[in-house]
């Protein structure tokens, strides 16, 4: 059947009950179904990102008197950290890869640069909020701060939790190999991994480099 | 050691709470003595607990919203007596009693109520109606009931240990924030909803998954049945809005516990904020509840009218349109902030907007009604008093809509008066419907039907006579939760409103009754069809209660009305000549998962509440070690042989055919 007679059917019932039945053929294969459902949980982690950066555009004026980003912010480091970030991207990417090709060596060692790049990243932005701390500059000075150390340390701690479970990932291919449960679940892990680079872009736009002109 | 808990938090000198937790205590004892004694533990742990089939767990969800029910409307019930006592006197509870009265009846009506009784249907049912054998993820929809468990069961512990929040059922700075709540009260809120949240957006995340990626063949968007519609839209709702519950409720954690100036009133902090994010929850959360009521009726109403939903696609379509525009209407919780009135102008505009997809919908029920064959069952009965009341319900909310009217209405028992209207006439009814209709499917027998009807009867007057009276007590200008008063004129309205909620408590009793007479007679009951009410959905189409595999051959569809169609063609189920081709079948195995991340979950929480930090990194390492030990599991499904399924099936059609050859001898 092409598309001109599913266009037309809709007038003729039999005609539309056969493109129905040609439109949908049954539940989805796991593989779908799993990464479909990731996405969506991916789309409610953005509203709850969207939520602490609409507190920061509220609150990023109020700094009570205290120190303002763009006396604060350092942007050599945050675009090394950004460096950092990208790239483990990349090279997360390899790491899918790698797992298409069943490739345990090179998943394993792109799995490690991610997490040693992860790690920079994180150690990086521990300096920075370290620093802030020392410089009287913490989250509790104004409610500026405290929508500042909210929305980065939210994305920091996904950062964690991904470290933590790309660990978990290496183990898990390591006793167990790439079978489907797994490799559906390195999917998941490189759609979250993904998706925290572009809520990072969004930091990076919005608190450092409006933050920063300002 | 244990951080700020010690034996004065434990209210020795109240009675109230003391007498009552201790008989709930009792009562829980008496029931696990019941169970260890009679040798049920094992059946409990196999077949409940660790569960992962999606009709025990929406039965475990409904099961919780019913015993909350009890408890929230045993605080409503002490509310409507202070309220009837303490004209110019103090009545029996004090103030600071009250105001926990209030928040916790809110608090749990809504979380622990509402939600797991809509979530509950849905689990049960929308994998039934798309003819398929299980929702997508069905280890985390275990999870995510036994989160929901874990909140409830933190806000039940505060009756005993501590206390409970005094700021209402929104937790609204600055009286929320450590200066002004310095006890443990809110925190038992926060950490309750912040737990049960992340159950509910894992149950909005399956659920979604489910209807858009596990259909049956030939279930097309546009053959699915009305309450899958519902269900798709109202999962949507969960999983943009309650993102924002979690966001807004940690910030104001991070006040409370670190310091942060998010709404306090130094620093910069913005109190007003705290409104708009709410609320963004907040109205969205209305729909999330009301949609799957919607559902509920759509179906009850083409059952009980023998006539398939009147404006199917205009009722899709009303359905999405909800869903959209339920989030751009949410300043009108708060007209009075002075937003000025361009801001008040639209939003005021938009919440009449989203009365008319509902208006739409009303519409639609009374023509499915109309020119069919209604059978006046209770389902039935649950579903035409929903329209009358809501209908009022729906007409003071258009009047709330009107910025300058609701200058005077806020926050005015009118306010009350209008959600009750709303929740009770279109959730809760909702529910009852639901509950009566779709229970012979989970459980294989009827509900009494003499006693349901009684218990409906009981509710509906007493829903008009209790609340009623709190318009006119708003026009008159009594102002939501006081504690005393001394106004004359509002007095015998609160008696009134008083003698409505006992009658509604002798609904909750029939319906008890009714319960425990059903079971009693369960043999006489007995659904042998699996269609005990000429349904035309799919859930109908397979034995009552299903078995594990729900279908031994998923359905083939052919357009709205699924199994309907199928009976007009085919006959009854059972009577086609040929045997169909059975196949093995592959079911996810059990899993201790959600009931042992759980226990850790409730463990952290109580530890958070308390500043035990120790109790808190053990109950959070506890946690992720379960669901890394689950991960390492190795066979997650086990085969029923085809031999197997064919027995069962056989057997299913065999009584379905005994019953066809009995009603054609008589």
């Amino acid at each position: 059947m092409t598309d001109t007679t599913m266009a037309y059917s809709h007038g003729d019932p039999q005609l539309r009950s056969m493109a129905g039945a040609i439109a949908h053929s049954g539940p989805a294969p796991k593989r779908i179904v799993t990464g479909y459902g990731f996405w969506i949980f991916i789309l409610s982690d953005m509203v709850m990102f969207s939520a602490f950066f609409a507190t920061y555009a509220v609150l990023g004026g109020q700094t009570a008197g205290g120190p303002s980003g763009h006396e604060l912010f350092d942007l050599h480091n945050v675009a090394i950290e950004t460096g950092f970030l990208l790239a483990s991207s990349f090279t997360c990417g390899l790491a899918t890869i790698a797992a298409d090709t069943r490739n345990a060596i090179w998943f394993q060692l792109a799995m490690a640069v991610t997490c040693v790049l992860g790690l920079g990243f994180l150690a990086i932005e521990g300096n920075e909020f370290a620093s802030l701390v020392m410089r009287g500059a913490g989250p509790t000075r104004s409610a500026f701060l405290s929508a500042f150390f909210t929305l980065v340390g939210c994305h920091g701690l996904h950062v964690s939790a991904g470290i933590l479970w790309l660990l978990t990932m290496m183990a898990q291919v390591t006793a167990k190999g790439f079978r489907a449960d797994i490799l559906r679940r390195i999917l998941c892990f490189a759609l979250f991994w993904h998706a925290l680079d572009i809520i990072w872009i969004a930091v990076f736009t919005v608190v450092y480099l409006l933050g920063s002109a300002a | 050691m244990l951080g700020k808990l010690n034996w004065s938090a434990i209210p020795l000198d109240q009675p109230i709470p003391m007498i009552t937790s201790g008989v709930v205590v009792l009562a829980i004892l008496g029931v696990l003595a019941w169970v260890v004694v009679k040798g049920h533990l094992p059946y409990l742990w196999n077949e409940w607990i660790t569960s992962v089939d999606h009709k025990r767990i929406g039965v475990m969800y409904t099961l919780l919203a019913m015993v909350m029910l009890l408890r929230g409307f045993a605080d409503a019930i002490m509310m409507r007596s202070q309220q009837a006592i303490a004209y110019h006197s103090q009545g029996y509870l004090p103030p600071e009693h009250f105001n926990q009265i209030f928040s916790a009846h809110g608090t749990i009506m809504i979380f622990f109520v509402a939600m797991p009784f809509v979530i509950g249907l849905m689990n049960l049912v929308v994998p039934l109606q798309l003819g398929v054998r299980d929702v997508a993820f069905p280890t985390l929809n275990s999870v995510g009931f036994w989160l929901t468990a874990t909140g409830a069961l933190l806000v039940n512990i505060s009756l005993v240990i501590g206390e409970f929040a005094r700021t209402g059922w929104l937790p609204f700075p600055p009286l929320s924030e450590l200066t002004y709540s310095p006890g443990v009260g809110v925190d038992y809120y926060l950490w309750s909803l912040e737990i049960s949240g992340v159950g509910t957006l894992v149950a909005g995340i399956n659920l979604v998954t489910t209807v858009l990626k596990l259909r049956t063949r030939g279930m097309t968007y546009l053959s699915m049945p009305m309450f899958c519609w519902t269900t798709l839209a109202t999962n949507l709702l969960i999983v943009a809005a309650f993102p924002i519950l979690t966001a807004t409720l940690a910030m104001l954690i991070l006040d409370r516990y670190l310091g942060f100036h998010f709404f306090t009133n130094e620093a910069g902090g913005n109190m007003m904020m705290f409104m708009n994010l709410i609320w963004a929850w907040g109205h969205p959360e209305v729909y999330i509840l009301v949609l799957p009521a919607f559902g509920i009726f759509s179906e009850v109403v083409a059952t009980f009218s023998g006539k398939p939903l009147f404006g199917y696609r205009s009722m899709v379509l009303a359905t999405m349109a909800i869903c959209i525009i339920s989030f751009m209407v949410w300043l009108h919780h708060f007209f009075t902030m002075g937003a000025g009135p361009d801001v008040n102008a639209i939003f005021g505009i938009a919440s009449m907007i989203i009365a008319v997809p509902t208006g739409v919908k009303i519409y639609n029920w009374l023509f499915t009604m109309y020119a069919g064959r209604v059978r006046f069952e209770t389902p039935m009965l649950w579903t035409i008093g929903f329209m009358v009341t809501f209908i009022i319900g729906g007409l003071t909310g258009v009047l709330l809509a009107v910025p300058p009217a609701d200058f005077l209405l806020h926050n005015s028992l009118f306010l009350i008066a209008h959600f009750h209207n709303v929740i009770i006439g279109g959730v809760l009814f909702g529910a009852f419907a639901g509950y009566t209709y779709w229970f012979p499917k989970a459980f294989g027998f009827r509900l009494h039907d003499g006693l349901g009807k009684v218990a409906f009867w009981f509710w509906l007057i007493g829903f008009y006579v209790a609340f009623m009276p709190l318009y006119v007590l708003g026009f008159l200008g009594m102002t939501r939760r006081m504690q005393h008063y001394d106004v004359a004129a509002w007095r015998p309205w609160l008696m009134v409103a008083a003698a409505g909620a006992v009658l509604i408590l002798i609904g909750i009793a029939f319906q008890i009754a009714q319960l425990v007479v059903s079971i009693r007679h369960r043999e006489e009951l007995r659904d042998h069809t699996g269609d005990p009410w000429h349904g035309r959905s799919l859930e109908w189409a397979t034995a009552s209660p299903p078995p594990v595999f729900n279908f031994a051959i998923l359905p083939d569809v052919q357009g709205e009305d699924a199994f309907w169609e199928q009976k007009s063609r085919d006959g009854q189920p059972g009577l086609e000549k040929h045997e169909p081709h059975y196949q093995d079948v592959e079911i996810p195995r059990n899993s201790p998962t959600g009931f042992v991340c759980a226990f850790f979950a409730t463990v952290m929480g109580f530890a958070l509440i308390w500043h035990i930090w120790w109790m808190v990194a053990a109950g959070f390492i506890g946690a992720v070690a379960t669901f890394v030990v689950f991960a390492w599991r190795d066979h997650d499904e086990y085969v029923i042989p085809a031999a197997e399924v064919a027995r069962i099936d056989r057997a299913n059609l065999a009584e379905r055919r005994a019953v066809a050859s009995l009603a054609g001898s008589a």
